[in-house]
């Protein structure tokens, strides 16, 4: 009977599929995605065009047609620059960090927050977490640089604490590498947990009450259940972030940083905006972006792959 | 079972009180800046402000909106948000409706999916980006705040994941009775989804309110420059030279950043709890394939 219905249907879809396409012409369609199309014609394709700037010697009176070429140039004194060799280190060390604390502190928050029975506290540890996420990081980069500073909230409370001299935190090199990683574990944490916790929702209940049977306490439990469940989304996760191994997070990085903290704290993007657009370097400045861009396409698109290849994961 | 047990009910005063701190680290730094921002020049300036205020007064508010400067990039700001999103609204689920469509009733809808995808994965770059800006004529205008990123193909791909959600028996019913796609569109699809295109607005508004980064290259004249762009050069950046000194000297004073930075950051505070609501759903659906 019910295969009768489906069949029906499947019949019924197909032949008006038949008579809409007869009937129904598509050039509205065409003209539905065409604004769309221009726009991303003009706004992302033809700043596209613009890279063979990074082969010449661009100079804005001659333009792109008339600029002499270069060839490798930009690309030879850029692997032979030491400073560009260092925020590329930069780049990958505050991207990797980043990267494995916002995989390890969402995960074990996910857990923790999963003991939790009362739904009331639950939703209210959520709405608190989750906050930071929203806020950019105009805002909180005015907000720390407040509070960080030499006779700020917090350098207050730990020479209350502990006696220590006030922390340089925003000028020096070593202090500055914490904050950045701290602060954006501090921003995401929260909203990274969204993901686990729908994975924890998705454990069949029947499971914990077998366990439950044979005498499995919770911790076990945590570790034979819950644990195994958790790793194929984490390893999806982990996968895709692979595409972001040259993001450090221009915003974090550009909002906090100054020149006291160039050695430690510049990265490849904050580098491109000063050099290239704001000294007018627009030759070596896009050279710099092309390499990023090009490995990160090689990045994304291997890590898709193997995302798919894992965890079949598609997303479109 | 387990949760009667001692050791498991340790753990669990120990666990509720951990998720306590740590959730409340998360507010406080916004609660510390709202009392600045709400105390007496004085004891603030001397660092005795905690999560209290000391000597309460309003006058930081009333010297910020008086302010010139910091009134008309609020208007930018207002004005950037709603034309952006309201046009990126039009544009994205007129795409996404047509983009929904199986690639047997339109048959370049992979094409046009390619087309989309591939300025995911690759763009120009920040320099040839600025370049076209310039070129363009833009400087200075609007435009170079809301046309560049009015395409957001992962808003795309977002709604029209909701579009094929919707029953196609609707559409079909429509189709008999005579209605084109548009109209199909119009009066079917956009009312019947109406949960999905307040969510993505609403990222699209909470974007534009925090973008910052265009407004600092495209704007050079002060009285464009939206909010954003504006904290990031007075607050953030100390940087005074763009602004008549006379007007912005006041501004640099710590309560009066501090309630700048509140007000700037109002906004998504009072929209949060709707995104709350919706993200979750949103990334969800985002997630699910046909």
């Amino acid at each position: 009977m019910d295969m009768n219905t489906t069949q029906q249907t499947a019949l019924n879809t197909g032949s008006h599929k038949m008579t809409k396409r007869s009937n129904k012409p598509t050039w509205i369609l065409h003209l539905m995605v065409l604004p769309a199309a221009i726009l991303v014609f003009i706004f992302s394709y033809l700043p596209m065009s613009g890279i063979v700037m990074a082969f010449q010697d661009y100079k804005a009176a001659l333009g792109i047609t008339g600029s002499p070429w270069v060839g490798l140039k930009h690309f030879q004194y850029m692997f032979q620059n030491e400073y560009f060799l260092q925020i590329t280190w930069n780049t990958l060390f505050f991207a990797c960090s980043k990267i494995v604390m916002n995989l390890a502190v969402p995960f074990i928050f996910a857990l923790l927050l999963n003991e939790v029975r009362h739904m009331g506290f639950k939703r209210s540890i959520q709405t608190f977490v989750y906050l930071p996420h929203f806020l950019s990081w105009v805002t909180l980069g005015g907000i720390l640089i407040d509070m960080l500073a030499q006779t700020g909230i917090i350098n207050q409370f730990l020479t209350s604490i502990f006696g220590t001299k006030p922390i340089f935190f925003l000028g020096d090199g070593f202090w500055f590498r914490l904050t950045i990683i701290f602060s954006d574990v501090w921003k995401e944490f929260g909203f990274n947990t969204i993901i686990f916790l729908a994975a924890l929702a998705g454990i069949n209940p029947a499971l914990y009450e077998a366990a439950e049977v044979d005498g499995a306490g919770r911790f076990k439990q945590t570790l034979y259940i819950t644990i195994p469940s958790l790793i194929p989304i984490t390893i999806v996760v982990a996968t895709l972030a692979l595409g972001n191994v040259l993001n450090a997070n221009f915003d974090q990085i550009f909002n906090l940083y100054n020149p006291l903290v160039y050695q430690q704290g510049d990265i490849i993007d904050t580098f491109v905006y000063r050099e290239g657009l704001l000294t007018g370097q627009f030759s070596f400045g896009t050279a710099v972006s092309l390499f990023k861009s090009v490995i990160s396409l090689i990045l994304i698109v291997v890590s898709y792959r193997l995302a798919y290849k894992f965890a079949g994961y598609r997303i479109f | 079972m387990y949760h009667k047990t001692l050791p498991y009910r340790i753990f669990s005063i120990f666990n509720y009180a951990f998720l306590a701190i740590i959730s409340v680290l998360c507010v406080l730094p916004m609660l510390h800046l709202l009392m600045v921002s709400l105390s007496s020049q004085a004891p603030a300036n001397a660092g005795l402000v905690k999560f209290w205020p000391i000597g309460f007064t309003l006058e930081a508010y009333t010297k910020t909106f008086g302010n010139a400067n910091f009134l008309s990039s609020l208007w930018v700001s207002v004005e950037r948000t709603v034309l952006g999103t309201a046009l990126a609204m039009v544009v994205n689920t007129a795409a996404a409706y047509a983009l929904s469509k199986e690639a047997h009733t339109f048959r370049a809808r992979n094409i046009y999916m390619w087309y989309f995808v591939i300025t995911m994965l690759f763009t120009g770059g920040l320099i040839p980006s600025y370049i076209l800006i310039l070129k363009l004529g833009l400087i200075n205008t609007l435009a170079a705040l809301i046309l560049p990123g009015l395409v957001g193909v992962y808003n795309v791909i977002l709604l029209l994941n909701f579009f094929r959600a919707v029953p196609k028996d609707l559409e079909e019913a429509a189709f008999m009775d005579g209605a084109g796609y548009l109209r199909s569109f119009i009066s079917i699809y956009l009312p019947i989804s109406l949960p999905a295109i307040a969510t993505v607005s609403l990222f699209i508004m909470v974007g534009h309110w925090n973008a910052y980064f265009d407004g600092l290259i495209y704007i050079k004249e002060s009285e464009n420059l939206p909010l954003a762009s504006f904290m990031q050069t007075i607050i953030v950046q100390a940087d005074m030279t763009k602004f008549d000194p006379s007007l912005v000297a006041n501004l640099s004073q710590r309560t009066i950043r501090a309630s700048q930075i509140f007000i700037g950051a109002l906004p998504i505070l009072l929209v949060y709890p709707f995104l709350q609501r919706f993200f979750v759903k949103g990334i969800v659906i985002g997630a699910v394939k046909e």
